[in-house]
Order: C-alpha cells, then sequence, then structure tokens
C-alpha cells in the first residue's frame, strides 16, 4: 500500500504516522474502552459520524444509524417543501443522534454565515459544519472564504468544524483562529476516491491540536480505516454507505473499520521494510545433514 | 406582494410569519424550522409579531438529508 511509505523515511510526520511519539496515542487502547473522541467539551464514543444525504429512504438512515453506531450526523437546511413532510427531524430524534448542522451549498463567506445562524435557530446548536464551496465540478473548498467564515462564526460563538482541503497550512489557519475541529478531505465529495494525499493527511494531524476528521471521499472500508491509521481522530462518512448497494451493512462495516484502524493507530505498527526480517529466530536450528 | 421561498406570492404586506408558516402547514412551535427574512435571521420570539414589508423576502427552511 502506497499509504505510510514515509514511515520509513526518518521526520517527526513519520513518527507521528507510526504513532509511536508526539505522544498523541493514548496508552490504554480503545479495545479497553475509555477511548472517547471530544470535539469541544463534547464527548463521543463512536469515531465515526454519518451524512445523511443520499439515503433511498427515512427507513434506511434510521436502520443505518443504529448500524452504525454513530452519535452525531450531519443535516441540511433546505427550503420547506409542503408536498415531501416524512420528518428527517423525528426520525434523527428517536434514533437518539445528535444534529450538526452544514452549510453545504454555500459559495461565500457571507451566505455561510446566515446558514450557520438559520441552523442555529432552526435546531438549537452551536455547532456548524462549515462548507465553503469554490468549484462546481470537483466541490473542493474556497479557502479564503471559508477562512473568513470560519473566523465571523468563531467569533459568534459557534462550534466551528471546517470542510477543509488537505492541506496542512490551511488546517492550521482555521485551528488558530478558533475551530473546534478541522475536517479535511481524502477526496472530492461523493467520490469514492479514499485518501489521495495521506502524507498530507498525517502533516495535518501533527500539526494542529484539535480533533482531525477525515471528511469526504471514503469509498469503502479501508479507507476509513487508513485515514484512522494515520492518526484522525474520526472519520465522517455519507455517501459510501448512503449510496452502497446495501447501506445498513456498509454501516456495519465503516464502524468496525473505524474501529480497527484506531485500535492499529494506537497500537503502533511495525516500520515498512524493503527486506524480510525473520520472525523466527535461527537458534537452535537443526543439522538435517548434507544436501 | 411577498416572495415566499423564491416564489411570488399573494401574501400581502403586514401578513406576519406565523400567517405563512399556518399556509404551510407549519405550527409556530415547528421543531427544527428557521426563518430568514430578506437575508436576516427572524428569530422564533418574533415570528407571531413580526410584520412583513412590501417585497419582503422570506425563506422558511428545515432539515433535509445531507452532508
Amino acid at each position: 500500500m502506497m499509504a505510510g511509505m514515509h514511515e520509513t523515511i526518518d521526520t517527526p510526520a513519520s513518527a507521528a504516522a507510526n504513532g509511536v511519539a508526539g505522544g498523541a496515542a493514548p496508552a490504554s487502547p480503545a479495545v479497553a474502552g475509555g477511548d472517547e473522541l471530544t470535539i469541544a467539551g463534547r464527548t463521543l464514543r463512536s469515531r465515526l459520524l454519518l451524512g445523511t444525504g443520499g439515503f433511498p429512504s427515512l427507513a434506511l438512515l434510521a436502520e443505518a444509524i443504529a448500524a452504525s453506531g454513530c452519535e452525531l450526523v450531519t443535516v441540511a437546511l433546505r427550503r420547506v417543501d409542503p408536498a415531501a413532510r416524512g420528518s428527517l427531524i423525528d426520525v434523527l430524534s428517536d434514533a437518539g443522534v445528535e444534529l450538526l448542522p452544514n452549510t453545504a451549498g454555500c459559495h461565500t463567506a457571507r451566505d455561510a454565515v446566515l446558514t450557520a445562524r438559520l441552523a442555529r435557530e432552526a435546531f438549537a446548536t452551536d455547532w456548524i459544519k462549515l462548507e465553503v464551496i469554490g468549484d462546481e465540478d470537483t466541490l473542493l473548498p474556497d479557502a479564503p472564504e471559508l477562512l473568513r467564515a470560519a473566523e465571523q462564526l468563531v467569533d459568534d460563538g459557534f462550534v466551528v468544524l471546517p470542510y477543509t482541503t488537505d492541506d496542512p497550512v490551511l488546517a492550521r489557519r482555521l485551528a488558530d483562529i478558533g475551530c473546534a475541529a478541522v475536517m479535511p478531505l481524502g477526496s472530492p465529495i461523493g467520490s469514492g476516491m479514499g485518501i489521495r494525499n495521506p502524507y498530507n493527511i498525517a502533516l495535518i494531524r501533527e500539526r494542529v491540536s484539535v480533533p482531525v476528521v477525515l471528511d469526504a471521499g471514503i469509498g469503502t472500508a479501508s479507507d476509513a480505516a487508513l485515514a484512522m491509521e494515520l492518526g484522525c481522530d474520526a472519520v465522517l462518512a455519507a455517501s459510501a454507505i448512503s449510496r452502497a448497494q446495501d447501506p445498513v451493512r456498509m454501516a456495519a462495516a465503516m464502524r468496525a473499520a473505524v474501529q480497527a484502524g484506531r485500535l492499529a493507530r494506537t497500537a503502533g505498527r511495525i516500520p515498512r521494510r524493503l527486506y524480510a526480517t525473520a520472525s523466527t529466530p535461527d537458534e537452535g536450528l537443526p543439522d538435517l545433514g548434507p544436501v | 406582494m411577498i416572495v415566499l421561498n423564491g416564489q411570488q406570492s399573494d401574501l400581502r404586506a403586514g401578513e406576519t410569519v406565523a400567517a405563512i408558516l399556518a399556509r404551510l402547514d407549519l405550527p409556530l412551535d415547528a421543531r427544527g424550522v428557521a426563518v430568514a427574512v430578506d437575508g436576516e435571521v427572524l428569530p422564533r420570539a418574533q415570528w407571531a409579531s413580526f410584520a412583513l414589508a412590501e417585497h419582503a423576502h422570506v425563506e422558511v427552511l428545515t432539515a433535509m438529508q445531507g452532508g
């Protein structure tokens, strides 16, 4: 696998990616329990966040939430449609999950800030997943607008979780502004391309002290496991689950993958080597006579 | 004339947001609903009292799957 090849290179980033330095990895891994994620004072037992977009029905969404074990789900804010009333709010409330409203569809800081304020009014939460899109085809973030919006929302008292590129400098700027977490993309939203630059994700983990939530690009369970192995504190999956052929089964897969990746990260993987290292000792090898 | 969710409506100046919500079959205490008037949030506490001006642009929003 390409990811983590840098682990054989002696840099602070490689040490962090190995989970053997930096002191960030807890000594007692998730298997013993007590490995909760805390964002802005809120404790989450599940390190999997679920995006609610793309599920073919609310019933399937509810089943997938249960299978995923997630406690925090994203919702968007859109015009009331008098024709279609199946209540998403009721379904999420029954599922016992907390809401993380997003600013999906916003292209300017102004729109994102107003949308966040409306979300606060609608859902009685200060939490906002801040998205400011700069390009229609790739849905990549618009960095200057994102920073502007983040700054204003932090000043307004919001708990800001910005969807950002995998640029470690931008991530650090967002953290420095006061964002409660950073949410770098693995690859474009809904692309299922996985983590295209694992080196940058590892660098982001190293350079910011707030939680890092891998957001966007997850295609299947191994992508989520890799994100956690790289040191991400959580993974947000939406399309990878909602658009899978069997969303409920994929939700269970993502749950297991996030747990496995977290365990592997905290366990501290072995370094990659070009040549073999015998796992069986040579001592005591019998002399079996001449060839 | 008041513009409701991007559509010209027959609502007149002086109407309250409460009247608009009623038209949308939404109670005043509807969960997960927010209202913007002319690009500003109108807090829930003002829904029953705030009188809309002529040509006001009203957006009534709620939770949708996404993200």
